[in-house]
Formats: structure tokens, sequence, C-alpha cells
């Protein structure tokens, strides 16, 4: 990929990661539930994506494009978002709330929401068509599109696959979160002839590499591999639930707050990892 | 109606570098050859791929394009029906979808390829608008009128050889307005699409086995529907008549009883519209209607003695 910036300071990733991590578990005190692990499991890839390799404060047409096609881990943007200025603080704090705007899925229109995701299987799409729209109009703007794994049992995905090669889309690049978790269990254990992912996105004519999704610097060093002739997949092997032990890789925090216990326990973790 | 919509199309495309034909392997023939020929870059056939197809019209018009998406009806809408809601409607962008074949038109292709409720689906999901034009000439000014609606729309078209039924027409096209396309004044038919052709040939017997006037309005556009418009019509004939193809559930036929209790209307309102039921009959597309009670001498024969 064509990207401004060179370098990209995995310590100062490490140290925004844990302050979003714990930004996060601060939320979740004031709800009644949400989806933590989701968030946790992609957070390195959101970092990395607006601190590393956007191409940001451009203009609104020249912007590179953020779409979480995952919406359910909007929090990972929204923190992202706040610490970059573009969400208020104060916003932030009515997550979920009457009087407030963002909630559990990202809403088109909010500052930094380029389309309204939840509904699984749409941002990829929506991203091909505007990577199209981009190229007819001949301007140098990237598109990053993440995605869950369980989200790319939907069709819509392969069609959009399918397509974006076809149509000589070169600056997309998507992000499989690969966390092996989905709503009813794991993914390879509901659909065990899912894997190899990078083999499939490969042969529907992408370029496509599969890194540890928590090592910001081989997610950085990846997608600047990418050679610029086709759209670009990143497989990112991930943990759901990342950061804090009990949660990682146990369902149920798929979708919950932790108790006022559960949640000093998991700062402590997060403050211990900072030593 | 096809083609004209083709050549419409073509004609403002020309013109306006922001329009986009994307298509799931079917096109819509005439001028699209010669758009995809001289703009290749806008003409997309994303193959037999309808979510994809209405997912990257949604994303064209994310960065201020204006596609149509172009397909037969069920495909355009019901296929692809969440990418329809989601990506268009509830993000509200000018995403035109047209859905070729409104209707039962493809009348011996069979159920998979009837939209008897489009209008009914389309009208329940907000920010979406409707238009379905009754002939060549409402086409071209619908796909005019299309460029300036700021939401999504859903362009319900006939498929070839529709008659001209509006050029001596009192009033003209005006998006969200129905139009009368004959004056009278003993009674009303309201209809839209192509169906409106039995309306006007409705009007003309009844006229003549009754000695009463007969009024034919298009009420082109579906969703918004001019409620004022229908208000006032239901408040100045004695009777009113709805002509449809499209079920009875949620089509024009059941919105005009709901407005004429709005307005305490006292006509007479007889509506027409196809049963709530898949048709597993063959025929020509007047036979299929007219296995759902849409036949000509049997509607004149009950509005003879209304």
């Amino acid at each position: 990929m064509k990207e401004s910036k060179h370098t990209f300071d995995v310590v100062a990733a490490k140290n925004r990661c844990r302050k979003f991590r714990k930004r996060i578990l601060d939320i979740s005190q004031t709800v009644t539930a949400l989806h933590i692990a989701p968030a946790f499991s992609c957070l390195e890839v959101v970092d990395t994506i607006y601190f590393g390799l956007m191409r940001r404060n451009l203009g609104k047409d020249s912007d590179d494009t953020f779409i979480l096609s995952k919406g359910h881990g909007s929090l990972a943007q929204y923190v992202v978002l706040e610490e970059l200025g573009v969400l208020k603080t104060e916003e932030l704090d009515k997550y979920c709330k009457p009087g407030g705007h963002l909630a559990t899925h990202p809403d088109y229109g909010l500052p930094g929401i380029e389309a309204s995701t939840g509904s699984l299987g749409h941002g990829l799409g929506l991203a091909v068509g505007m990577a199209l729209a981009d190229k007819v109009q001949k301007k140098d703007r990237a598109i990053y599109v993440v995605m869950s794994d369980g989200e790319l049992q939907e069709g819509s995905i392969w069609e959009a696959m399918m397509l974006a090669p076809t149509l000589g889309i070169t600056r997309l690049v998507g992000v499989v979160d690969l966390n092996d978790f989905q709503s009813l269990g794991q993914t390879s254990k509901i659909h065990p002839n899912f894997y190899p992912v990078l083999d499939k996105v490969r042969a529907f004519g992408w370029e496509a590499i599969e890194v540890d999704g928590h090592d910001a610097s081989a997610i950085y060093k990846a997608v600047m591999s990418g050679s610029g002739r086709k759209p670009f997949m990143l497989i990112a092997r991930t943990t759901k639930g990342k950061g804090v032990t009990y949660m990682e890789n146990v369902p149920i925090w798929h979708y919950r707050s932790p108790s006022p216990i559960e949640y000093q326990q998991a700062i402590k973790e997060l403050e211990s990892s900072a030593a | 109606m096809r083609n004209t919509f083709a050549n419409a199309f073509y004609e403002i495309a020309k013109r306006d570098p922001r329009l986009f034909l994307v298509v799931a392997d079917i096109s819509p023939v005439a001028s699209a050859a010669a758009f995809q020929k001289e703009y290749p870059e806008r003409f997309v056939n994303v193959g037999v791929a309808e979510q994809v197809m209405v997912g990257v019209a949604a994303g064209l018009a994310l960065r201020g394009c204006i596609p149509f998406a172009y397909t037969i009806a069920t495909f355009t809408i019901y296929r692809p029906f969440e990418q329809v809601r989601v990506d268009c409607c509830y993000q509200n962008l000018p995403v035109r979808l047209v859905g070729i074949g409104g209707g039962v038109t493809y009348s011996t292709l069979g159920g998979t390829h009837h939209t008897q409720e489009d209008i009914a689906i389309m009208s329940a999901v907000p920010n979406m608008s409707i238009i379905a034009p009754c002939d060549p000439a409402e086409t071209i000014a619908a796909t005019h009128a299309c460029i300036q609606v700021p939401g999504p729309v859903y362009l319900r078209l006939g498929k070839a050889g529709e008659p001209d039924l509006t050029s001596q027409a009192p009033e003209p096209f005006q998006f969200g307005k129905i139009r009368f396309i004959k004056k009278g004044r003993d009674a009303c038919i309201i209809s839209y699409g192509p169906i409106t052709k039995m309306g006007v040939d409705l009007a003309q017997k009844f006229e003549e086995a009754t000695g009463r006037s007969m009024a034919v309005v298009s009420a082109h556009t579906l969703k918004p529907l001019d409620r004022e418009g229908i208000g006032s019509i239901l408040s100045s004939y004695p009777l009113v008549v709805i002509l449809e193809e499209h079920s009875c559930v949620g089509g024009l036929g059941a919105q005009v009883k709901q407005i004429a209790w709005d307005v305490r209307a006292s006509c007479k309102l007889k509506a027409f519209s196809l049963q709530d039921k898949f048709i597993h009959f063959y025929g020509s597309q007047r036979e299929l209607w007219a296995a759902h009670g849409l036949d000509e001498d049997l509607i004149l024969s009950e509005l003879e003695n209304s």
C-alpha cells in the first residue's frame, strides 16, 4: 500500500491499547451489558489502522476511510475516535443512554462513522462501491474494512470478495478478526471447512497475509507489504477478550459487563501489564 | 418502458458524471449498450449477485454518486432486502432501485418472477420513495424526477410496448403528486403502472355505457403518497375506483381506504387489486390479471351498477 507514514511506534501503540481497554472497562460499569470481548479482539487492528496506516486530516473528500463491518466491536472504534478528538468524551460518556448518539452499533452520520453497520456482511460491499467511486473519480484514497470471522459466513461477503478484483479495485484493505468465536461457539467447530481462510481469500483474487492480530508491528508491516495491484486482506489471528485473562476465549464475555469486583480485577491486570 | 428508461438514463448520464448503472446480469438494452460502450467505468455488471449490487450502489452513493441498480423487480428488492433497508434506507442514500417487470409482467415465468407485494413492502420502509409510471412518457419523467430525490427510490417499471396514455394529459408529471390524465365529473379511477391502460379503457366504456363521465388519475408516486390530492378526489367524486396490479394487502387500494376514513369520505369506493395469493396460472399478463378478478368486463359490470 502507498502510505504517507513510514514508521509506526509500537510502544506507543501498546500504551494506547492498554488505555483503550481500561476506557472500555470504565464504560462497561455504566451499562448493563456491552460487547467487550469483540472490541478487545480487534483493538490492535483498529489502533494500527488509525494511527499507523490511515491518512487523515486531508479533507473530507480525501481522507482514507474506515468501516467497522463487525459493528458490534464499536467500542474499539469509539475509544480510538475519542483519542483522536473526533468523538467528544461527553458523547462517549452517554454511550447507550438517552440523549446520547453512540450505541452498540456504529451509525452513519456520527463523527468518524462512515457507514451504519451491525448487521453482518454489509461493510465489504459498501467498501467496494466506495472504492469504485474513488477509482472512477481518480481519487487516491484507501478504504479499511474490519470484519469478524463469523461474519464471513454471510454470502454477501463472498459476493463482494468476488467482485472487488474483477473491478480492478486496489485501494481496499480488509481485515478478518479471526478470533475463532461466534455467538454459539467456536467458529472452527461450527464450520470446520471455513479454514484455512487465507487460501479461500487468495483463490478469490486477493492478496492476503495472516499475522498475529495483536502484534501491531506485524499488522503494520503486512499491510505495508501489499503490492497495491490487488485488493488486500489481512487475516488477523486474535484472541477474543484479549488483555483480560478471565475474559479470553470465554463466550459469555461476548456481551456482558463485568461486576465491580471483576472490573477491579481486570484493571489490575492491565495496570500490571504496563510494568 | 425498459428501453425508454435506458434512453432517459443515458441522456442524463451523458451530462451528469455522478450517474452509475449497476446491474446484476440483466441489462435494460437500448441505450444502456451505448452507455456501457462510452462510459465503461460507470457501467458495472456485478454478475448474479444482487446483495452486492445494492451494497455497491450504496457505497457509490456514500461517495456522492447517483447509482441506478437495475434488474428484474423481484431481484432488485426482495433478494437483497436487507441491503435495501439498511444500506440504502437506513443510511438514507440516493440509490435508485430499478425493478423491471413489476407486478405480473413476466406472466409465464411464474411466481418466482412476480412482484405482487412490492409496493406494500417498500412503502413500509422509512425514507424510501416509490414511483411506478404508467407509460413511456411517465417513465422518462420519473427517471428525471429520481435524480432530484435526496433519499432512495424504488422505480417500478413494466417491460416493453406499453402504449402512450399521457400525451394528452391535462396535468404534467410532478413527483409526489397525483395527476389527472383524463378529466371527468361523475366518477374517478385511480391507478398506477401499466394497468392504468385498463383504467383508461374502462373509463371510455363506462362513459359509453352509462352516459356518466369518468376521470382517470395516475398515482405514479406511491410514496410519498399524495394524501391531499387523493383526499380531494374522495371528497369531490361520488364514485372512486382504485385499479392496481398489486396485492390487496398494503397497496394503493388499502392506503386510499385509510385516507377515506381520515377525510370522512362519503363516496362509493371500489378497489380492484390482485388477490393475496400466489399465481399458479399461466398465460398473458392480462390473463393473469383476469385470473385474480382484474377483468375489464367484470369490473365494468360492477361499476355500471354502482
